[in-house]
């Protein structure tokens, strides 16, 4: 049973909490001043505009992997990113790189057909969990069957975050949002999807993994996932996706630390982290 | 009379001039060939030969032909073609590959088109230009697999949500199934819009002679600077959105698009066949004109003063020859095979200077000539009174 309360009955942020305030993005304008290295700045890929998401969310760290994964890989002049509805519909407002804004679910489809045509570009998708598992899990299901030369950046905070708080597919049992007031019913809103699960099942994917995006340690072994994801699209070695779990505090009515505890001690135990598919390195 | 026409072949508007071209025929210089073709199949070459770089589409009757055909043809020749998992995936495939700087285009048949209609405002909203092919069967509902023409509405009137319009192509032989693919792209392209080919489960299926150059074109890439295909060199992103929360930015955005519909207006083609001392004025398009030019043949044997105006472009909509015309003409009979549609586009045109009447058949029903002739005759004798 999830263990969310209602923002009432949470006790008051600590200070310092946040975790997009720790990894705030330095602002590339910034000079190093004598006798000292810069070592941390904002990516490349990364406009300067303000993010609109939330205290406590995690789009911001994962739309800055992203980022660091156009530089790391030297894609900022062949990629393009296809974000849909949904708190991430601005995504094309953060980065350098060409954007595409899809409807809802359709990401999946409108990737395919950008490389498809353009098979040299880097071609990825980001992707909240009702955009994925609700109204486009025809999209994703058979983006991955053809073996789609696609990534999929999928961030599920298990709820619907920008309308409102409804219930998503990969709502937790018992956990109460705006159209499950009494919590989550398995016998009449049936049981939440494991997208990593589902879709390890297709032969045609060549990455698949699963990371909270709650500590540090789980930021770090994003970053890893996302690079290996990356290169199963530059490799040819077809569909890619990392799963990011991530909070969403003012819908789950919990403080940012909250909500980190949250993925850590429930999350986590509905949807565990790991590597489902790897033919990245397979010979 | 004043009449301002475009022809079909593209040429420049030629004012007093009536047009009863039939659309281009292949370029001069161009070793064609002249052969039995089915409807579906001209559809499918024209698509190639007009430059479709990407086909999206999943199967539905009456035209699984133009599939068929092009998941053999566009692979060959290089390109892509994707047999979507839906309808909805297909019209999405478009939005990516249209916006990525590519002719893309689907067909379907109208149940799949209904479903394609979210994609489609999409496609309006961001600016894209593609082609759509809607081989019309008879509806609503699953309907069935018989020919008809009761998408117009959804076709000319937008179809998805929002204020917008796409450029609307009705062919009514198999010469036209050839060439309306090329112009549909190039109008699309034109004026950043969707483009339709309307045509019917007859149009789709029949044989006839057409003109059919021998060998593919090259595709010639056409530089879009909006297209998100990858930075490359470019100073800046660009962005593919129809996304605009800012009532006034949206607002702003709107009056574009439909100054874009207004611009498009030049292109608005017609054919008129003995309208020149018509007393009765038939309008129909697309196989719906072929019954109503047998019609006219028929009565003018009889000795009866009727003439036809088949509309091309269904949208824009040739109105100021029917405003014209509707000052000359006692009468005109819109034909169509819907309960009618486009008989308020007429009405509207006409604007109450003669009386319009509608005569139409549903459910994949076509009425012979004889049948319609004697509709004519009745309205011609002043024995038809007109009906809203």
């Amino acid at each position: 049973m999830s263990t969310l309360q209602s923002a009432a009955e949470a006790p008051a942020a600590e200070p310092g909490s946040d975790m997009t305030a720790a990894v705030a993005p330095v602002s590339s304008e910034r000079k190093p001043t004598d006798g000292l290295e810069c070592v941390f700045q904002r990516p490349a890929s990364m406009t300067d505009k303000p993010l609109h998401y939330c205290p406590g969310c995690t789009h911001g760290i994962i739309h800055r992997l992203v980022a660091e994964m156009v530089d790391e890989f030297g894609l900022l002049e062949k990629t393009v990113g296809v974000c849909p509805v949904g708190c991430s519909v601005f995504a094309y407002e953060y980065f350098e790189f060409d954007g595409i804004q899809a409807s809802h679910g359709r990401a999946p489809a409108v990737a395919t057909a950008v490389k498809r045509c353009d098979p040299s570009r880097f071609v990825f998708t980001y992707q909240g969990d009702g955009d994925l598992a609700a109204i486009g899990m025809a999209e994703t299901i058979w983006a991955a069957a053809r073996g789609e030369n696609i990534t999929i950046f999928f961030v599920n905070n298990g709820i619907y975050g920008m309308t409102g708080g409804q219930m998503a597919p990969t709502t937790l049992i018992g956990q109460k949002t705006t159209t499950s007031p009494t919590g989550r019913d398995p016998l009449t809103t049936g049981l939440p999807i494991g997208m990593c699960e589902l879709l390890a099942t297709l032969p045609g994917v060549a990455y698949i993994a699963r990371v909270p995006m709650s500590s540090p340690k789980g930021v770090n072994t994003a970053k890893k996932y996302m690079r290996k994801a990356v290169r199963a699209q530059l490799e040819h070695k077809g569909f890619s996706m990392v799963e990011l779990l991530s909070t969403c505090p003012v819908q789950w009515g919990l403080t940012p630390v909250q909500a980190m505890k949250h993925i850590d001690e429930d999350v986590l135990k509905v949807y565990p982290a790991k590597v489902f598919v790897d033919r990245v390195d397979a010979t | 009379m004043s009449i301002t026409c475009v022809e079909s072949c593209n040429a420049p508007a030629t004012p007093g001039r009536e047009c009863t071209a039939a659309p281009s025929a292949p370029a001069d210089g161009v070793a064609v060939e002249r052969r039995l073709v089915k409807g579906n199949e001209a559809l499918s070459l024209g698509a190639v030969h007009g430059g479709c770089e990407a086909f999206f589409g999943y199967p539905i009757t009456p035209q699984n032909e133009i599939p068929e055909i092009l998941s053999g043809l566009l692979p060959k020749l290089g390109r892509v073609f994707i047999q979507a998992e839906s309808e909805v995936a297909s019209i999405n495939m478009i939005y990516g590959a249209a916006a990525a700087g590519h002719r893309a285009m689907t067909s379907s048949s109208s149940p799949g088109i209904s479903l394609m209609m979210e994609g489609l405002s999409y496609i309006a909203g961001a600016r894209l230009p593609c082609l759509i092919m809607n081989v019309m069967r008879g509806g609503p509902g699953l309907g069935n697999i018989a020919p008809s023409q009761s998408d117009y509405f959804q076709a000319c009137k937008g179809g998805g949500h929002g204020d917008y319009h796409s450029i609307v192509l009705a062919p009514w032989n198999v010469q036209e199934c050839f060439t309306f693919p090329a112009l549909g792209f190039d109008l699309a392209d034109r004026y950043r819009m969707p483009a339709f080919i309307l045509a019917d489960a007859v149009l789709g299926s029949m044989l006839e002679p057409a003109t059919i150059p021998k060998e593919f074109p090259p595709i010639r890439r056409i530089e879009k600077e909006w297209a998100t295909c990858g930075r490359g060199k470019r100073s800046h992103k660009n962005v593919v959105n129809s996304l605009h929360l800012d009532p006034e930015v949206l607002s702003e955005h709107n009056e574009l698009l439909q100054a874009t519909y207004r611009e498009a207006r030049r292109e608005i083609r017609y054919d008129m066949r003995q309208a020149e001392d018509a007393e009765v004025l038939l309008v129909a398009f697309g196989i719906s004109a072929r019954v109503a030019l047998s019609t006219v043949n028929l009565l003018r044997r009889e000795g009866r003063k009727v003439g036809l105006l088949r509309p091309i472009t269904l949208y824009p909509f040739p109105d100021a020859p029917l405003t014209e015309l509707a000052a000359r003409v006692k009468s005109m009979l819109v034909f169509e095979l819907n309960s009618g549609q486009m008989v308020e586009d007429v009405r509207l045109a006409v604007n109450g200077r003669c009386p319009v009447h509608f005569y139409g058949k549903m459910g994949g029903v076509i009425p012979a000539p004889d049948e319609l002739a004697d509709v004519v005759r009745r309205i011609h004798s002043g024995k038809a009174e007109e009906k809203p």
